[in-house]
C-alpha cells in the first residue's frame, strides 16, 4: 500500500488521475473500518486531509457550498438555518467522535443506502461536484446514486463539495433505530417544504438499494396542496391527504429483511415517519404564515 | 513510512509505519501508550478516543498517516492538558477577562486552533506526559475516583478524554449534556450511573474554582 499525501487539490486529482484504483480518506470512518477489519486493502490510499478547502462553506443567494470534508459537527453548529434538514441528519451520525471526522462527501462516496445524509440531500435538492483532470461537472443528487454502495462517479474524480440548496421553508429529517446514538438507519426519512416553487421534495433511506425520493407522493401531495389552496390558506393537511402521502411513501420503498429490520417493517416505518414530517414541517410552515400575516 | 506527530506537547516519531495503520495502533504498540484501548476496532465504542488537534475523535480510525505533523492528546497527558489549561484561564481571570475569551483558549468555535496554540506552548517535563505518573490527576479523573466510576476500567480512558473535553466546551452541563457528549463512549459493565455521577461533580468542582 502506498500512503498519497497530496498538499492541494490540484495534486489530489493529478494522483486520482494516474492512480484511479487509489482510495480518498478524508474522516475515515468508512475506509478505517474496512481496513482494519481486512475488507479492503487498497493499492493506494489518499489522504485528503491537508487540503484545507475541503471543510470549509460558502453561504449563497439560493445554495450552499459545502466542502467535501466539513465534519458533521460544523453542519450542526454553523448550518442549522440554511441546512435544517442536514443538520438534523448530521446530528444523528454515529457520535460526537464520529461526527467530528465524517463528512457529507464520505457519505457520498461510500453511497451506502442507509447514510443519514442523503435523505436530507434528496428532500433540499443538492447537486455533486465531481472534478477530475479533464474538468469539473455537477451531478443532480437524484442521479448521483446509482446502486448499492455505488454512485455516478468516473475512477479519475473526486467530490469536492456538494451544492445544497438553501432552505426557503421548514424541513425535517427522521430515522429509525434502536437507539438515539451510534445507530445505523433501520430506515429514515426526509422531507422539505419549498414553498417559493409550491412543491415538497422527500427522501427515503434504507429501504430501497439506493436512496430514493418518494415521487409519486410528491407529485399526489403537490397536487392536492395546490387544489385546495393550501399554500395560501395555510389550512391543515387533510387526515386523508396525509394518510395517501404516506402510504405513496411506504409504496416507494423497495426494502429487504435484514439484521437491523424486515422490509414490512422499514415500509410501514417509512408510512410513519412521512406522516409524522409532513404534520411538523406543515404545522411549522402554517406557524410562520400567521406569525408574517401578525407582523404585517 | 515515517510519521512524525505531537503526543501529549513531546514530537514523535514512528517509522516502518504500515500506510493502513491506525493512529490508535502507533500509539499503543510503537510509542508505548497504551491508555487508549483497542476494542471494537470501528468507532463503535469509543475506547480509544484521543484529541487530535484539540478534537475529540477515535483514533481507531484516523490512518497514521493523517496525524503527520499534528497535535494528539492521550488520556496519559491529560492530567498535564489539564492543569495547563487550568493555569491559562487563572491567567485569563488575573488578566480581567471575565469569559475566558480574550485568552489562548476560546471556550467555542475556534476551539481546535486554540488548543493547538496551547499544545505547542506545552514542553516535555521529564517522563510525565508518557506515563502520566508523578504529577496530580486532572479534575475528571480525580472525580471519576471519588464517584466509583471506575468498575473494569476498559471504557475509562476514552470516557476522560471525552467527558474531559465536554467540560472544557460546556462548564455547567444539564444530564441531556452529558450523555450526548458521551453517547459514542460504551461501558460494558453498565457503569452508566456513576460515571454520570462522577462528570457531574467534576462539573460542580470545576464551577466552584471559578
Amino acid at each position: 500500500m502506498d500512503f498519497l499525501r497530496p498538499a492541494s487539490w490540484e495534486e489530489a486529482l493529478a494522483a486520482k488521475a494516474e492512480h484511479p484504483t487509489a482510495v480518498p480518506i478524508a474522516g475515515g470512518t468508512d475506509v478505517m473500518v474496512e481496513i482494519n477489519f481486512d475488507h479492503r486493502r487498497p493499492e493506494y490510499l489518499m489522504d485528503l486531509g491537508r487540503i484545507a478547502d475541503l471543510t470549509e462553506w460558502e453561504v449563497g443567494a439560493d445554495s450552499v457550498r459545502l466542502g467535501a470534508s466539513v465534519p458533521y459537527s460544523r453542519i450542526m453548529e454553523h448550518l442549522r438555518a440554511e441546512l435544517p434538514g442536514l443538520a438534523l441528519a448530521s446530528h444523528t451520525v454515529a457520535s460526537p467522535q464520529i461526527r467530528n471526522r465524517g463528512g457529507v462527501g464520505g457519505n457520498l462516496g461510500t453511497a451506502s443506502p442507509a447514510g443519514d445524509a442523503h435523505p436530507a440531500l434528496l428532500a433540499a435538492g443538492a447537486e455533486v461536484e465531481a472534478e477530475s483532470v479533464r474538468g469539473t461537472r455537477r451531478i443532480p443528487i437524484d442521479a448521483f446514486y446509482t446502486g448499492v454502495k455505488r454512485n455516478a462517479l468516473e475512477p479519475d474524480e473526486l467530490i469536492r463539495a456538494v451544492h445544497v440548496r438553501r432552505a426557503e421553508g421548514p424541513q425535517q429529517f427522521s430515522k429509525v433505530g434502536t437507539r438515539n446514538a451510534m445507530v445505523i438507519a433501520v430506515c429514515a426519512f426526509g422531507l422539505a417544504l419549498h414553498p417559493g416553487t409550491r412543491t415538497v421534495r422527500t427522501g427515503i433511506g434504507s429501504a430501497a438499494p439506493t436512496p430514493i425520493r418518494a415521487t409519486a407522493a410528491e407529485e399526489f401531495l403537490n397536487a392536492a396542496l395546490e387544489e385546495g389552496g393550501f399554500w395560501d390558506n395555510g389550512r391543515v393537511v387533510t387526515p386523508s391527504a396525509a394518510k395517501q402521502f404516506a402510504d405513496l411513501c411506504a409504496a416507494a420503498c423497495n426494502p429487504i429483511d435484514d439484521v437491523r429490520g424486515t422490509a414490512d417493517y422499514r415500509r410501514h416505518a417509512v408510512g410513519v415517519m412521512a406522516r409524522r414530517t409532513l404534520t411538523w414541517t406543515w404545522e411549522s410552515y402554517r406557524g410562520a404564515r400567521h406569525t408574517t400575516e401578525g407582523a404585517a | 513510512m515515517r510519521v512524525n506527530f505531537t503526543v501529549n506537547g513531546r514530537p514523535q516519531e514512528a517509522d516502518d509505519v504500515w500506510e493502513g495503520e491506525s493512529l490508535l495502533y502507533v500509539l499503543r504498540e510503537r510509542m508505548g501508550l497504551p491508555g487508549s484501548k483497542n476494542a471494537c476496532e470501528q468507532g463503535e465504542c469509543g475506547s480509544c478516543t484521543v484529541r487530535l488537534d484539540g478534537v475529540p475523535v477515535c483514533s481507531c480510525l484516523v490512518a497514521a498517516g493523517q496525524a503527520e505533523g499534528r497535535e494528539v492528546v492521550t488520556v496519559e497527558g491529560l492530567a498535564e492538558f489539564a492543569e495547563d489549561r487550568a493555569k491559562d484561564r487563572a491567567k485569563d481571570r488575573a488578566e480581567g477577562c471575565a469569559t475566558g475569551a480574550c485568552g489562548s483558549r476560546g471556550s467555542g468555535g475556534s476551539g481546535a486552533g486554540a488548543s493547538l496554540d496551547e499544545a505547542r506552548r506545552r514542553q516535555a517535563k521529564g517522563t510525565d506526559s508518557q506515563t502520566g505518573e508523578g504529577i496530580e490527576l486532572a479534575p475528571i479523573q480525580q472525580a471519576f475516583i471519588d464517584a466509583g466510576a471506575v468498575q473494569c476500567g476498559f471504557c475509562t480512558p476514552g470516557l476522560l478524554v471525552a467527558a474531559d473535553e465536554m467540560l472544557e466546551r460546556t462548564p455547567n452541563p444539564t444530564d441531556a449534556d452529558i450523555r450526548e457528549a458521551l453517547s459514542g463512549n460504551l461501558c460494558r459493565c453498565t457503569g452508566y450511573e456513576k460515571i454520570m455521577d462522577a462528570v457531574r461533580l467534576a462539573a460542580a468542582r470545576q464551577s466552584e474554582e471559578v
